[in-house]
């Protein structure tokens, strides 16, 4: 078959599996949807590795295939084509999408059991998988800002995925309004490129871009940076990202799958696609490797705080994205692509093993009530642990190439600000080793709760229905998962899932290893031949110093999260109450949310009730309304009269009319 | 053929007619008076197409004749019905459509 053919059975197979699941919603018996959905993803999979092939087998020149279905749009020099775009970088992101999502898939149809939602679920999830490749696969704007949107839409649906939940809705909500800034500054960003080049296809754009735009053009530095706030509207990079903590409120393989592997690495993506673009506007780029350093650090330190183990684990997401940002507009494509590929692997893998600790829990986050996991749930344990080791970027892990090629990559770009971007990712990689292993030894080691207790001899877990935010009763009847749902790590297609993300958290750097193998790099080769700074990387040399330093860091990080909750535990509590200050400005998340409320939502909430108690009442209803219907109620009243209901009036009514109408012609005709 | 006999005659029996409509309150006066209307008018027509030598106008007389004939029993009908259901007969006391 063609690369385009795979490209576009790529996109069938997710879309299928959405419509049929969808439509079949009340015959699916027990986890046949489940299964379904799996089996469309593992196929969509199936026809990523046709098209890894296909493009193998081509000569490195002719690795950017473009397939055509049809014009989308041709008017008044609006030429959109519905094509597909086949090239490396879109091939590893759909590998990367689609092979991650199929084992979130087999995770969750264990996870989700006896969900009342069971199908809705599979269905928005096979939707969501589409949604991503289509914005992956695009091969112009418009079809860009059609997947961008729909992602956007699918991760709504799945995280108020439990409606029930009034902080769930309320998250769902957040997000959507965040991800729809995004999705407008995109929308600008494709406006101006089309005013200057007349064209929305990539190839056309970034062909023409040398062309119209000078070095540092303003229009294009605009373009760029309006790309930027979808890129971090999506990617929850600041200020856009106070939407992604929230959206933990969705079911735990949602947050593996949406918010943590896929697609809030679609900014990485944009940015890394519409490089031709930053590169001729440097400082749109330097703008967006200084926000992602911001982020990487400030969420570093949040997530240092965080009791919510799954908020930890977004926070630690936000950050590690922050990397990958650096990495692409820092010009580190390879780098920045490679830490995504690595960081879906860990990631998926913490949040399926936080998930089975939270299932255990009976729906529980909070960590303080955790502890001593480790014996009850062995299988867990291990994978969690090997996530938190591929995080902090410990040697040999696949973490720490990605991490440390990112960091290498910007001391090499030189100059002043790069190396302190690097001082700083370094920094922030200390951060991280310490907090993924406060996760590991709050939630694995130390006293055991009573649910490890209970799940050592042998019992299930059982769910308290209550918010585990606001501790309310839960409405268990609809959009809720039933009494049954508990089932901690036993059933085999939640381990199966998570074996091989394991695996490949621990071996996924041999893609790239310094100085050693550039498969990785020269396989992406194609998609980055016009770049001036491809080539450039550091020496092999260099990039082990620099991978020597990074194992250190993480080691140390490692060492002292031992040191202060297992060594000496309770310090921490001690240090908490030492440093008040600091700790409640982290716990706070540096006050982001408390600002936007006073800066938008309470403003414009204050003026939606003004409008609705003056304008809308006294104005609408008042005056406009109230005054149509004085003026409809007179003229009704007034021909009410006439209406007298005596036949023989309305006989003289006619009579006299019929006179009339004889003396009026009798006067034309005289 | 002088006509203006029979359009004088048409007229009187059209005013009496005219005269019983609106001034009579029982309906089935008011029947008969619309009859007489519809009557005066057939004289008119049928003595127009003398006039012309055209056979239409008789015809329309005929075609005028079937919808009095119509008329009169769904008028009957509705009277009859009125009766049955003990509803005074008079048409200023059936005044349930007034506004």
């Amino acid at each position: 078959m063609s690369t385009g053919t795979w490209g576009w059975l790529i996109l069938a197979f997710p879309l299928a599996g959405c419509i049929i699941i969808a439509l079949g919603w009340r015959l699916w018996p027990g986890r046949t949807a489940g299964w379904l959905g799996s089996l469309a993803i593992a196929l969509a999979f199936a026809s990523s590795i046709g098209a890894f092939l296909s493009l193998l087998s081509k000569d490195p020149e002719h690795r950017q295939v473009v397939a055509n279905a049809f014009d989308y749009i041709n008017i008044a020099g609006l030429h959109v084509k519905l094509s597909v775009l086949v090239d490396p970088l879109s091939v590893v992101m759909c590998l990367i999408v689609s092979g991650v999502s199929m084992l979130i898939h087999v995770y969750s149809v264990a996870y989700m059991d006896s969900d009342r939602g069971y199908v809705r679920f599979f269905s928005y999830l096979n939707y969501f998988v589409f949604s991503m490749l289509l914005l992956v696969l695009a091969s112009n704007f418009v079809i860009l800002i059609v997947g961008w949107a729909f992602v956007g839409a699918a991760s709504y649906l799945l995280i108020s995925f439990w409606y029930r939940r009034a902080t769930a809705v309320r998250a769902g909500i957040k997000a959507f309004v965040m991800n729809v800034i995004g999705d407008v500054g995109l929308v600008i960003a494709a406006f101006l490129l089309f005013d200057k080049t007349g064209t929305l296809d990539y190839a056309g754009v970034f062909a023409r871009a040398p062309e119209v735009f000078h070095h540092n053009d303003g229009v294009l530095v605009a373009a760029c940076l309006m790309l930027l706030v979808g890129a971090f509207a999506k990617s929850a990079q600041l200020p856009l990202h106070t939407w992604l903590p929230d959206a933990m409120e969705g079911p735990t393989p949602v947050s593996a799958l949406i918010h943590a592997a896929t697609m809030v690495t679609a900014g990485v993506y944009l940015i890394a696609r519409t490089h031709p673009l930053f590169e001729l506007a440097p400082t749109a780029a330097d703008i967006a490797a200084i926000t992602g350093t911001a982020t990487l650090f400030m969420a570093g330190t949040i997530a240092l705080v965080v009791t919510d183990l799954k908020r930890v684990i977004a926070y630690s997401t936000m950050s590690q994205i922050g990397y990958m940002i650096v990495g692409v507009s820092s010009f580190g494509y390879a780098a920045g692509i490679f830490h995504l590929m690595t960081h879906a692997f860990f990631k998926a893998l913490l949040f399926m093993g936080a998930g089975s600790v939270i299932s255990a829990m009976g729906g529980i986050q909070n960590m303080d009530r955790m502890g001593g996991f480790r014996r009850a749930m062995p299988f867990t344990f291990v994978t969690f642990t090997i996530g938190a080791l591929a995080l902090s970027g410990f040697p040999l892990m696949s973490g720490w190439f990605s991490k440390d090629s990112i960091i290498g990559f910007e001391f090499h770009r030189g100059g002043v600000l790069f190396p302190a971007l690097g001082v700083v990712a370094l920094i922030t990689a200390f951060i991280t080793a310490f907090y993924a292993f406060r996760m590991v030894f709050r939630t694995f080691f130390g006293e055991q709760a009573p649910e490890a207790v209970e799940l050592e001899e042998g019992q299930l877990a059982h769910g308290e229905h209550v918010n585990p935010l606001t501790g309310e009763a839960e409405d268990t009847e609809v959009g809720f998962p039933g009494a049954d749902h508990h089932i901690a790590e036993r059933d085999w297609p939640m381990r199966a899932a998570m074996a091989p993300l394991a695996l490949l958290s621990v071996v996924g750097g041999i893609v790239l290893i310094p100085g050693v193998t550039d498969w990785f790099e020269a396989f992406l080769e194609p998609s980055f031949k016009d770049s001036k700074y491809y080539s450039n990387i550091p020496g092999s040399g260099a990039e082990w110093l620099g991978l020597v330093l990074g194992g250190l860091i993480a080691i140390g990080g490692i060492g002292l999260a031992w040191l202060l909750y297992i060594r000496r535990r309770g310090v921490t509590l001690r240090l908490a109450e030492r440093f008040r200050r600091p700790h409640d400005f982290l716990s706070h998340k540096w006050y982001f949310d408390e600002a936007y409320d006073a800066v938008f939502v309470r403003p414009i909430g204050n003026f939606g009730s003004f409008s609705r108690r003056v304008i809308e009442s006294r104005f609408v209803q008042g005056f406009i309304v109230g005054g149509a219907v004085g003026v409809v109620r007179a003229g009704t009243s007034a021909a009410r009269a006439v209406q007298t209901g005596y036949v023989r009036a309305y006989a003289l009514l006619l009579v006299i009319g019929v006179l009339a109408l004889g003396l009026y012609f009798l006067l034309q005709s005289s | 053929m002088d006509v203006s006999w029979y359009i004088v005659l048409s007229a009187l029996i059209f005013c009496t007619g005219l005269a019983g409509v609106l001034s009579r309150r029982n309906p089935l006066v008011v029947l008969l008076s619309l009859e007489l209307l519809l009557n005066a008018g057939n004289l008119a027509l049928v003595a127009f197409s003398r006039m012309w030598g055209n056979a239409d106008g008789q015809i329309f007389a005929l075609v005028v004749m079937v919808v009095a004939a119509c008329e009169v029993v769904v008028g009957l009908g509705v009277i009859v019905a009125m009766y049955r259901n003990r509803i005074p007969i008079d048409v200023d006391e059936m005044s349930e459509l007034r506004g």
